[in-house]
């Protein structure tokens, strides 16, 4: 029993030490490309920890995502430029609509299970993606939208600096993790975890399949819109691009890269993935050359990702023997770690 | 009416271009439970081969055509070999995410290797033929010709030789056949080369009508998708039939409907079939 007090001590401790890292960022000066890289890595990060509740705890995998993703970032844009809302409202408003979206989506496509869902979920992302592009009296259409407004200041606090708004980006996504980290070690989290290992036990047991799989999908695309919507207001130019599948299939490997089912592996597979893309600028439109076989060995090899092989290794270290039994997830059921 | 048997006649082109590429994918589904999302991409390398048999080499057009086929085989035998058997007793969904990235590796390989401009392949059989107020390329007549001579070969060799029949007891029942002395890894890996080399077949015989460019895998292999789900998947003449639907469906849609949402047809469709009957219009049932 010492050993696992221990372990919730130091993982605590290493938890802290990363908080501050990310908050006395900026201050090392590392130079506002690097800082805008962050921001950009923690708004995708806040995307695939939506895609992480719906693929890793629910285990449904929707390849919507981007779709989503751009449906928020248009709503929070049109929103400020056509309506004036003030930044505060139209990042709720714009998350809302997206998982009220996601309701209707979710109504239909989880009548599909297995491939015939996937595939459904990926031509309604298509959709998304088409009518964006097509629909140019709303949404500029290939052109996108320009001069969307920066985040309005809050009081005295003002966004016009890079650091701010890094600053602001970090809040939004320490709030989504703190959610996400209640929301699947509640009651609600291991029911969608005990759907994902069998839906006919899950179903045995009273739970009410179909309602809580549209419950999962709503709270995903919540912050899949949520991260739309920063964005939006982050880049302040948008284009049919960020709705299309090649963003999901990024999205995707974030999430397998960082460790699906885990609490860190969405934030820790986006800042390595970013981190790699950045320090391959000279692959840049060549990236994917990389990316696929990469996904290829990841799926192969390492099934749960850096955070699953951290956990593998260190409950197999000498210190830690007992955790080692109830941490080492089998090979076909997945399993989860913090 | 004129104009609506032209547009049937684009329809039926679109539509056999269409079954050729979802024979291929409904076929490697019966066999291996693989949605192999490559495919496409095999489809848009089969057509650069093409063009450049064409171009570079001063091949005959169906020389290239042929020529095409066979890299595609080998290179689809390469793909089932390198990244679906080694995941065979892998999670569905693992499989489905290692197909996305052999798809983004094909993709980006042609970018790099071809750039991202448009080509097309220099049209052979471009004369006009009318009558009745309707004007067909010829090309479009040897495409609608081609797919259905490819169907009838692929039908004839599945239901009449013993190589065939494997393939369709694979897909019924893999112990089984492995238990009556099919290696059924050879027919996986036959059921790759012959599924590429339809694709790429389709690919030469769209080649003159449709441009080539790196990209052009994406949406055909989603609206292949599209076609085996309404059909059910890995049954061959659910994809053959809603090869000819999506096709005239398109065709018609964008004359009729809307020209600029005439994608989005293909997808509302499928949306639309799958509300009313979640697992596809001719599946067994999942």
């Amino acid at each position: 029993m010492l050993s696992k007090n221990q372990k919730f001590k130091w993982s605590w401790l290493f938890y802290l030490a990363v908080l501050i890292l990310a908050f006395i960022f900026p201050a090392l000066n590392p130079g506002s490309y690097y800082i805008q890289v962050v921001s950009l890595a923690f708004i995708y990060a806040i995307a695939v920890y939506g895609l992480n509740l719906i693929e890793g705890y629910m285990g449904q995998l929707s390849l919507a995502q981007a779709g989503l993703f751009g449906f928020g970032a248009y709503a929070a844009a049109l929103l400020t430029m056509k309506l004036q809302l003030s930044f505060w409202l139209a990042v709720p408003l714009a998350s809302v609509l997206t998982a009220v979206v996601a309701f209707f989506i979710g109504l239909i496509s989880f009548r599909t299970r297995g491939h015939y869902f996937v595939i459904f979920t990926l031509c309604i992302g298509v959709i998304i993606n088409l009518v964006i592009q097509k629909w140019d009296a709303v949404t500029g259409g290939m052109n996108g939208l320009i001069g969307i407004p920066k985040p309005t200041p809050l009081g005295p606090i003002s966004f016009d600096s890079l650091k701010a708004q890094y600053y602001l980006i970090l809040v939004f996504l320490l709030l989504t993790v703190f959610v996400m980290y209640r929301l699947v070690n509640s009651l609600i989290g291991r029911t969608f975890v005990s759907i994902r290992n069998s839906e006919e036990l899950a179903a045995a047991l009273g739970i009410n399949v179909m309602k809580n799989k549209i419950l999962a999908f709503c709270v995903a695309a919540f912050f899949t819109g949520m991260a739309g919507s920063l964005y939006a207001a982050f880049i302040r130019f948008i284009g049919p691009d960020i709705s299309s599948p090649t963003l999901t299939f990024e999205f995707l490997l974030y999430l397998l890269a960082g460790g699906q089912a885990s609490i860190a592996g969405p934030i820790v597979g986006t800042l390595l993935m970013s981190g790699l893309t950045e320090s391959l600028q000279f692959l840049r439109d060549y990236r994917l050359l990389l990316f696929g076989p990469l996904l290829i060995l990841i799926v192969k090899f390492l099934p749960m990702g850096i955070v699953g092989l951290i956990h593998k290794l260190a409950s197999r270290s000498p210190f830690r023997r007992s955790a080692a039994k109830s941490l080492n997830p089998s090979k076909t059921v997945k399993g989860e770690g913090l | 009416m004129s104009l609506f048997i032209q547009q049937i006649v684009n329809g039926l082109t679109l539509g056999s271009i269409y079954c050729l590429v979802a024979l291929g994918l409904t076929l490697i589904y019966g066999i291996m439970e693989v949605p192999n999302f490559a495919h496409g991409h095999l489809y848009m390398v089969g057509a650069y081969v093409t063009f450049f048999g064409m171009t570079l080499y001063g091949l005959n057009y169906w020389v290239s055509a042929l020529v095409a086929g066979i890299i595609i085989a080998i290179l689809g035998v390469i793909t089932e070999r390198v990244v679906f058997n080694p995941l065979r007793h892998a999670p569905s969904s693992n499989r489905f995410i290692a197909a996305l990235g052999a798809m983004m590796f094909l993709e980006a390989a042609a970018r790099l290797l071809w750039g991202a401009d448009f080509r097309s392949i220099p049209p052979v059989y471009d004369k006009v033929l009318s009558f009745a107020g309707v004007r067909v390329t010829e090309q479009r007549v040897i495409v609608i010709v081609a797919a259905i001579l490819l169907i009838i070969a692929l039908n004839l060799f599945l239901k009449r030789t013993i190589i065939g029949s494997s393939i369709e007891a694979v897909a019924q029942n893999p112990d089984g056949s492995s238990l009556v002395g099919i290696n059924v890894n050879v027919v996986g890996m036959l059921t790759f080369a012959i599924a590429s080399f339809l694709a790429a077949v389709a690919a030469a015989l769209a080649g003159p009508i449709f441009l080539v460019f790196p990209t052009m895998g994406e949406l055909i292999i989603m609206k292949a998708f599209v076609i085996i789900v309404i059909g059910g998947m890995g049954s061959i003449p659910g994809a053959i039939v809603g090869g000819y639907i999506l096709g005239l469906t398109e065709s018609l849609g964008a004359t009729y409907i809307s020209m600029d949402y005439k994608d989005v047809i293909a997808f509302l469709v499928l949306v639309i079939i799958l509300t009313i009957k979640p697992t596809g219009l001719f599946a067994k049932g999942v």
